[in-house]
């Protein structure tokens, strides 16, 4: 497949580049041609005004080039130092110099603001942690242009905000950074130039500064684009999913949900808003039975599921977009095809007495991939393993949204998605939720909660601080429940 | 096309095992030519130098396929499910035993008899290859520590029911089987000069066909493929993990235990007290490894060890160290295991040609 179909670009040193483009425009392609793990079929390099030639990810160090990737290459069971330091470890004789190796560490997380832990394991260390690990590994390795891509995608809110100011000190300090994102506000704050991609070519490169989100959106969409959520006001029917004095504990055993009550309606959207890490995934857990639940009882349709396992709670009517779809949501090593039959695959019109029936297995998979729009070069049977991280979302949402469950617990369906895909997921989450269906919203985004929920519960510590209708709360008051400072009966 | 891309890096592998093994022939002071001829030999019978023809050669080496194959199949099952099987060869010796108990104890007509002796063989080892499984599930014990060490309560198992249950008279073998239990064909021995070949190709094709069916083609396969690529996405899917590695240990172990029925009701007519593991086991882990776990791949690799297995003895008459063909066969699986690094090779040459073509296009 083309993924770069005769792209220039141009960075300015001492500059935030921002690289904007939707999922599969070819923005990851092309900073694997820079970062050297993609061969260019034509074309050339310049750095610092000299062609270079990049044949692997080597090269690109010793050119002065960084790449933080989306998904982190970091050793987990190794300190944050011996990460850093892996590859090029200062020595004594034949020995790692661990004290020189920590002293160097500490002095560049001084220098740059990048405050880690030398000492602490990488299993052991928060997400945002992990990520400024990287940039120091880049540091390091003294480089000089430092490509990030999709960094924020994994972060919670507060911790994107720190990044981005990780990044104009970076600038500050004399390096240039390439910023891969789909997140126009980002680029608004933090970027000088923006350069758009669209299905592999160059639509443009504009000033951030006195370019609006919307014309940016624009270019990158090729169409106009609604950031407004529409909806109709909910009509609520009856309850059709309820969680009742909820206690489960997490992998390692801990109480993760103390004591959590909630009640879904038909026809409604609950958001379930908090701070990454209070309860959302227990919570989520206990509802779809991939958890124990310690005490309390998870009623569907009226119907005590508690002890029901994954398959049957399926069955009554549940369905799950999990936060994690490398994890939980698909097989990558199997088709897409076959990842999007996961739940079904076992009964007809996908099998007939145990045998599959691929023919209709297919034609499922290419009405979904038509419907919502997933980017993949060989149809059903592109490996899943292959498609970028936006379109694997997409098919995940896809193959849920189509079972249409009459209880759906969406989480973070939106994260690593550009604009134009997550105004379409918004859209078909609202169109389910006006077929009557009930829907859990799970999302660390604030404004995602406040676009789509009709009400908004708020997880703090493990417990429900508050339920507030959305229409008639803020982002304010909504920090001060997810803080615990403040606490509001429903 | 995608499967012309996999078969790429094992027939890569390959030739360059046959390359070392030529050049290890090469530096003993032997001719290369000679190992070349006798493999020859033992492919087709035709003997080169006194240009003669002996089908027995040919007979010889699918009875060492057979086996092979089957533990091959046994040794990919588990792997296509993220398990690795280190049983086989365990398996294989239960499911002899289990031959040997219903050839010898329940009487039965022809055909009949011997259907019997080969389901048995399949559900011995399919329980025995359930154990690993059923622990790996009930208490997360790796299957591997496991399956190694029910080899060798298999081996004395099999040594002491050989001697006491089945009361051998030598202490080295069970009486014979009836011949309604054997998969003995004089006819197919006589085609071949003589050799061992017997009704056992038959079963054997039968379980390709089958492995086949069951991984691509059933709900089964489907359910048992999620579980080895990703535990957790099959358990949010609503799948249920623990027993489908239970589940699929025994189908592993079914067609180990196949295996030890074609040797014993194939072979030899009758159960044999060994002094220790022959090997099956860890061919059927090569097999499965070159032949990319896929059946065709598994036929096709079990040929290729079947032959080196059956040429053995021929090099050796040629004055070529017979363990020439064991350094063949464990280079092939090197090469195959650097998968990655013949994939970056090949990769590279393609790039060295690749500049000169776009040029040609561009103008």
């Amino acid at each position: 497949m083309l993924a770069n179909d005769r792209v220039s670009l141009q960075v300015e040193q001492g500059s935030v580049h921002a690289l904007l483009g939707e999922n599969g425009a070819g923005k990851s392609t092309l900073m694997g041609v820079l970062f050297g793990l993609v061969p260019p079929d034509s074309g050339a390099i310049w750095v610092h005004g000299r062609e270079v030639r990049i044949a692997d990810p080597n090269d690109a160090t010793a050119l002065g080039i960084g790449m933080v990737h989306q998904h982190f290459k970091l050793v987990h069971n190794f300190t944050v130092t011996e990460n850093i330091v892996l590859g090029r470890e200062p020595t004594v004789g034949p020995t790692v110099d661990r004290r020189r190796a920590a002293e160097r560490v500490r002095e560049l997380s001084r220098a740059y603001g990048l405050a880690v832990d030398p000492e602490a394991r990488i299993e052991d260390i928060s997400v945002g942690m992990q990520q400024r690990v990287e940039i120091l590994k880049m540091l390091y390795r003294d480089a000089d242009i430092l490509i990030f891509d999709e960094p924020t995608a994994v972060l919670t809110p507060q911790e994107a905000q720190e990044l981005l100011a990780i990044m104009r000190r970076l600038v500050a300090e004399g390096k240039t950074v390439v910023f891969i994102t789909h997140k126009l506000r980002e680029i608004k704050a933090v970027a000088d130039t923006c350069t758009v991609l669209r299905r592999g070519r160059v639509v443009g490169t504009v000033p951030a500064a006195t370019t609006s989100e919307a014309a940016m959106a624009e270019m990158m969409v090729g169409r106009v684009v609604s950031f407004h959520v529409d909806k109709a006001p909910a009509r609520p029917g009856e309850v059709v999913l309820a969680v009742e004095h909820l206690h489960v504990r997490n992998p390692r055993g801990l109480v993760g949900v103390k004591d959590v009550s909630l009640e879904v309606r038909a026809g409604e959207v609950l958001g379930l808003c908090g701070i990454d890490g209070n309860g959302q995934a227990e919570l989520v857990r206990g509802i779809t039975g991939l958890s124990r639940v310690e005490a309390g009882r998870v009623l569907l349709k009226g119907r005590d599921v508690t002890a029901l396992p994954v398959k049957e709670r399926n069955a009554l009517g549940l369905g799950h977009i999990p936060e994690d779809r490398h994890r939980h949501g698909l097989v990558l090593d199997m088709h897409l095809d076959e990842n999007l039959v996961i739940h079904a695959y076992d009964r007809p019109p996908f099998s007939h007495a145990g045998i599959l029936d691929f023919p209709a297995i297919r034609r499922h998979a290419a009405r979904l991939i038509g419907d919502f729009d997933v980017r993949c070069g060989q149809g059903g049977a592109t490996p899943t393993r292959s498609m970028s991280g936006g379109n694997q979302q997409k098919a995940v949402v896809a193959r849920e949204i189509d079972r249409s469950p009459d209880v759906l617990v969406v989480v973070q369906p939106t994260r690593g998605l550009d604009v134009g895909a997550i105004e379409h997921i918004h859209r078909r989450i609202l169109a389910e939720r006006d077929r009557g269906k009930a829907i859990l919203l799970v999302s660390l985004e604030l404004e995602e909660i406040l676009d789509l929920s009709d009400r908004v519960a708020v997880l703090c510590g493990g417990e429900v601080t508050g339920t507030v209708e959305a229409a008639r709360t803020s982002e304010n008051e909504l920090g001060l429940l997810m803080s615990g400072a403040a606490r509001k009966a429903s | 096309m995608l499967g012309r891309r996999a078969a790429l890096v094992p027939a890569l592998a390959i030739l360059l095992g046959f390359a070392l093994g030529a050049l290890v022939v090469a530096m003993t002071g032997r001719s290369p030519a000679d190992m070349f001829a006798a493999l020859l030999q033992g492919l087709s019978g035709v003997n080169l130098a006194a240009r003669s023809f002996n089908p027995r050669y040919p007979g010889e080496f699918l009875v060492q396929a057979m086996p092979i194959m089957l533990t091959g199949l046994s040794v990919g099952f588990a792997f296509r499910t993220g398990l690795f099987n280190i049983g086989a060869e365990g398996q294989l010796m239960v499911g002899s035993l289990a031959a040997v108990a219903v050839g010898l104890w329940v009487p039965a007509p022809t055909v009949v008899h011997v259907a019997l002796v080969l389901l048995a063989a399949m559900a011995a080892g399919g329980l025995w290859g359930a154990i690993p499984g059923w622990l790996k599930a009930r208490f997360n014990v790796h299957e591997v520590v496991v399956s190694i060490m029910l080899n060798y309560v298999a081996l004395h198992l099999n040594n002491w029911a050989v001697v006491d249950l089945f009361h051998s008279v030598d202490h080295v073998k069970t009486p014979i089987l009836p011949a309604t239990a054997l998969l003995r064909s004089p006819a197919l021995s006589a085609l071949t000069n003589g050799s061992r070949l017997n009704w056992g190709f038959v079963p054997v094709v039968l379980s390709l066909l089958l492995y086949w069916f069951v991984i691509e083609r059933t709900t089964f396969g489907f359910g048992l493929r999620a579980v080895g690529f990703n535990r957790e996405c099959a358990r949010y899917a609503g799948m249920k993990v623990n027993r489908s590695i239970v589940a699929s240990m025994f189908v592993s172990g079914a067609f180990a235990g196949l295996a030890g029925a074609v040797i014993t009701v194939g072979i030899f007519g009758f159960g044999r007290a060994i002094p220790a593991a022959e090997g099956y086991g860890f061919d059927g882990i090569a097999v499965a490894l070159v032949g990319g776990n896929t059946a065709v791949g598994v036929f096709l690799s079990g040929l290729l060890f079947g032959l080196l297995k059956a040429a053995q003895p021929l090099m050796q008459s040629q004055g070529i160290p017979k363990e020439i063909a064991s350094i063949i066969q464990a280079s092939i699986v090197l090469f195959v295991a650097m998968k990655l690094g013949i994939e970056y090779l090949v990769g590279r040459l393609r790039a060295g040609d690749a500049p000169a073509a776009p040029e040609e296009a561009g103008t």
